[in-house]
């Protein structure tokens, strides 16, 4: 990261060299600093260990690449001053188009880079893949999350309980995130905790994430999905196991039930910025039956190859995508 | 008897849209009038709207798409501007319905209706000069394509006024763009809009394959055709080969909106995950058909200024093919967080790696064509460095992007909209403002103000820093695409900052305007009669500017690649001498079929998008009567008589001592 910004001072001097790239390079500083110092940032002061992990994958990948960006830009800046019309100085050769040499460096040094970065890509596409639980003492969360228009519906399997556009996880333990959608496609995303996964009707996706520092953390559809896209936030609370606790019995105090079909046909109604609701109760395998639903099709015409969808296993998830 | 057309479906209580359809109003009609007034439109039936000349369908093409970057940038600025106030629970002045509309007819035309255009009009422009033809190889397909486009682009525009625009982003994603979702028309504007532009396309590509095949000049090899030219080659391989993949998803998409199938909706079998690939496969591929181009672009402007032959012009031209290869094999790294498996996602993600190596060495041997080059710094060259700086740190932003784990942060996000940008604007316009400036002169026998147009490159690449640095700066933060507004205040001053980027950009536009009308006004000054005004190193600038309708008097033999400026080097130098003896040339008439089918087409899609059966039926029957009509049409080819070349020809002969 030193190196990086070393590089960026150096291609800040070239910048300067000419008067008229002044701006540009008052631009960069503007900006530079800002990507990399990542204060207050959800992307780079993350708050869980995924994040934590994409944060350095993602400054590694930048470090590599300027290896051959920052000599490409001052190349350009220096052949193009060097090489001027009126420098007559310069050696100037017409008919020179080939060399061998240059033309292995030329295809080598990107080569190696790549090669780098495909080694790089390969381990932590496996380290980092979103469906890979996260090993760990603690046992696993699960939360079904399901994009609605446009909100949010939690569901604590386990605990029996659902929430409408806010959650909360125990710090330092696991959590699997199981994510569907009653509507269009959608992507479930708390940045501050690391990966996105898509959240699409009738098919069961999931992302491990855990939170590391107890604090409340913006999340949201991160792809848009109509009028209300902007305002389907939520928060995720992560709390001592403690707090999770008193959190949950704060929700099985509702009155609500979530059932299937029936309440979750009222909440699945368009809204935008609907507040929070607690629901002290929920269908055994809400989640199961709402994908299940799409499988059938939704109307009493449904064809008789459908029929497998009476399996009671989840019949496809998205990893049929492959 | 008009469907779900009413006159309710026109948005009166839209401020914003009727004042601006009040302003094209007036300017249309004044254009109308100017046009009555001064008696031209029989002239331009016979010589722009009928014409089969190459050169003109080319110019056609760029005049539209510059018209259309107007309107694509007044969305951009109108975004920019919602995004600098709506913080902090303020709504801004654009409500989520209009935004959203904004922001998909924004992509739509900035990638359909401008940057293709400029890539097909310069193709059009240079690719048959390049290569000596007379003409491509089927000119009647050649006006229909161009009118086709112009279909789409008429659709598009009467969305504005006549009903709604998509809601949906500019790729339609279903379900989203499904009935049930979207029962509005914006999407079958979106459908008709880009099916009938997109069959056009379609035919262009296959229209420049088989010229570029078959209609090179006597001794020009596939590995003697300018770097232009191939370029040109690999796109409408793209174009030919990913096109139909587009029309038939909108094909599936419009059998689901119109009778009720079920492709891509969430129930009775449809996959949305299947769509999702599916505009991608073609998506993908398109974004090489826009930059493939403009490569070739900065290839021929960086040769002929630094008066240097190109450096590697074989690696180039295989870095090119294997680029378009390579732009088949990774259409998945646009949706990494669909859920596909870490091998899958391994595998499209050092997929899309490969691709930055001949990227690279293309860069290089740019650079490498500087070296020891004797570099003038004209506005094309200023294009062309701004690119390579500007591409690479963009080429650098997708690279980051292929990574799978750091795209589960970044999808999504800003990031994407500055990246691409990075490599759109970077590369795509910075190229195609390239060859506007370096293929003007060889088009309308003058050159453009360098004065203007270098204003114009300066406003452009700094508004471009400063317009789109901080949307990568805010993606850090978490800030997403398409949020019509946002609750944390701490990101609005970049948000500011990004606004002031696109004012700075709109003065990049305005200099361009002014580029054209003061070009025009000094064209006496600025005129060129040798048809070389760079001193070029390929046929284009061999023969007279603009060239006569047959381009070539005599077709040029070619013995190496950069044949003209060989020619120049013989001892003696080239002379422009009239030949001794003339012969008929065969040429291909003009065509009124091409507009007129195009216009059934309009009608046919119109009524189709507001459900006016007899209309689309009477639209579709138009559409094969004249097809037909045009099938047993065997007057469609004439010969220019001898004499009638050896006139021209020493009328500019003459042209050219009097200035001598």
């Amino acid at each position: 990261m030193l190196q990086g910004r070393k590089a960026f001072l150096h291609w800040g001097r070239e910048m300067r060299k000419r008067n008229s790239l002044k701006y540009l390079s008052v631009m960069t500083w503007l900006t530079v600093p800002l990507l990399l110092s990542g204060c207050g940032s959800a992307l780079m002061d993350p708050s869980g260990q995924i994040g934590q992990g994409l944060k350095s994958l993602i400054i590694t990948a930048f470090g590599l690449m300027l290896i051959v960006v920052i000599p490409v830009i001052v190349m350009t800046i220096l052949f193009a001053w060097k090489y001027r019309e009126t420098n007559l100085a310069a050696k100037y050769t017409p008919n020179w188009e080939h060399s061998n040499i240059i033309e292995v460096f030329v295809w080598a040094i990107p080569c190696v880079i790549i090669l780098f970065l495909a080694i790089l890509t390969w381990q932590t596409s496996h380290s980092y893949d979103p469906h890979k639980p996260i090993a760990s003492e603690d046992e696993t969360l699960t939360i079904d999350a399901i994009a609605l228009d446009w909100k949010w519906l939690f569901i604590y399997p386990d605990q029996g309980i659902a929430a409408v556009n806010e959650l909360a996880m125990p710090v330092d333990t696991p959590v699997h995130f199981r994510v569907t959608s009653g509507t269009v496609m959608n992507s479930f995303m708390i940045p501050n905790l690391g990966s996105q996964i898509y959240a699409m009707a009738g098919m069961n996706n999931d992302v491990y994430l855990e939170g590391n520092e107890i604090g409340t953390f913006r999340g949201r559809s991160t792809h848009y999905s109509g009028a209300g896209f902007s305002e389907m936030l939520f928060d995720a609370h992560v709390t001592s196991d403690a707090d999770f606790q008193a959190w949950v019995d704060k929700v099985k105090q509702s009155p609500k039930t979530m059932t299937f079909p029936d309440d979750y046909n009222d909440l699945a109604e368009p809204s935008i910025a609907n507040p929070v609701e607690y629901f002290s109760q929920v269908s055994p395998d809400f989640y199961g039956d709402l994908i299940r639903s799409y499988k059938a099709g939704q109307g009493s015409d449904s064809h008789g190859e459908h029929n497998e969808s009476q399996e009671p296993s989840m019949p496809m998830s998205a990893q049929a995508a492959e | 008897m008009f469907g779900k057309l009413s006159l309710d479906s026109i948005p009166y209580h839209e401020p914003i849209i009727m004042v601006t359809a009040a302003v094209i109003g007036i300017v249309g009609a004044l254009i109308v009038g100017l046009i009555t007034y001064y008696r031209k439109w029989g002239y331009l039936w016979s010589e722009w709207i009928t014409s089969i000349d190459h050169k003109k369908i080319g110019v056609m093409y760029f005049l539209v798409a510059l018209v259309m970057l107007i309107r694509g940038f007044a969305d951009a600025i109108m975004m920019r501007t919602q995004q600098a106030i709506a913080a902090g629970g303020a709504e801004g002045y654009l409500p989520p319905e209009h935004y959203d509309q904004i922001f998909t007819a924004h992509g739509v035309i900035m990638i359909f209706f401008v940057a293709m255009p400029m890539v097909i009009g310069l193709m059009n422009l240079v690719v048959p000069l390049q290569i000596g033809a007379r003409d491509v190889a089927f000119p009647f397909m050649n006006n229909l394509s161009f009118w086709l486009f112009a279909v789409g682009v008429i659709l598009v525009n009467m969305s504005l006024v006549i009903g709604e625009f998509a809601k949906t982003g500019w790729l339609a994603y279903a379900p989203l763009s499904e009935l049930k979702y979207s029962p509005g028309v914006g999407v079958d504007y979106w459908i008709w809009a880009l099916q009938i532009s997109g069959i056009g396309t379609t035919l262009t590509g296959i229209n420049f394959f088989v010229t570029i095949l078959k209609m090179r000049t006597k001794g020009m090899s596939l590995f003697r055709m300018p770097i232009f030219t191939w370029t040109a080659l690999c796109t409408n391989v793209l174009i030919i080969l990913s096109f139909p993949i587009l029309t038939v998803t909108i094909a599936l998409l419009t059998l689901d909106r119109y009778l009720g199938m079920h492709f891509f909706t969430n129930d009775m079998g449809g996959s949305q995950m299947m769509y999702v690939n599916l505009i991608w496969a073609w998506g993908h591929p398109e974004v090489y058909i826009l930059i493939l181009p403009a490569f070739g672009v900065f290839s021929e402007v960086i040769a002929t200024f630094t008066k240097k032959r190109l450096f590697g012009y074989k690696t180039m031209v295989w870095a090119t093919v294997v680029i378009a290869f390579l732009s088949f094999t990774v259409w998945l790294h646009h949706f990494f967080t669909m859920g596909a498996g870490a091998d899958v996602n391994s595998f499209f993600g050092i997929a899309t790696m490969i691709i930055a190596i001949p990227t690279g060495v293309k860069i290089f041997n740019w650079l490498f064509t500087m070296y020891r080059g004797r570099i003038q710094f004209t506005t094309p060259v200023l294009w062309t460095i701004g690119f390579i700086i500007t591409f690479t740190l963009g080429g650098m932003t997708g690279v980051m992007l292929a990574v799978p784990g750091a795209n589960f942060v970044l999808h999504n996000t800003l990031f994407v909209i500055a990246h691409f940008h990075n490599v759109i604007i970077g590369g795509v316009v910075f190229g195609m403002m390239a060859g506007f400036t370096y293929w003007f002169p060889k088009a309308f026998g003058f050159t453009l103000s360098e004065k203007w147009g270098k204003r114009s490159f300066w406003c452009w690449l700094i508004g471009f820093y400063v317009a789109f640095m901080p949307l990568y700066a805010l993606s850090f933060f978490g800030a997403m695409r398409r949020m019509q507004s946002y609750e944390q205040t701490e990101w609005q001053p970049l948000m500011i900052v990004a606004w002031f980027g696109a004012v700075i950009i709109a003065c990049g536009i305005a200099c361009i305007v002014i580029q054209l009308v003061v070009s025009i006004r000094d064209r006496e000054k600025n005129r060129d009669l040798t048809g070389d005004p760079w001193d070029g190193r390929t046929l284009e600038w061999s023969t007279s500017s603009p060239p006569p309708n047959y381009n070539f008097a005599y077709l040029p033999d070619v013995a190496s690649i950069d044949s003209y400026w060989e020619m120049k080097q013989q001892p003696g130098g080239f002379k422009r001498e009239l030949a001794t003896k003339f012969e008929d040339i065969h040429m291909p008439r003009n065509t009124a079929e091409g507009p007129i089918l195009s216009l059934f087409a309009l009608l046919f899609g119109f009524a189709l998008i507001w459900h006016i059966w007899w209309l689309a039926g009477l639209g579709a029957i138009g559409m094969f009567v004249t097809f037909m009509f045009r099938i047993f049409n065997n007057d469609t080819d004439y010969h220019v008589s001898a004499a009638e070349v050896e006139k021209t020809e020493r009328e500019y002969h003459k042209r050219l001592e009097i200035q001598a």
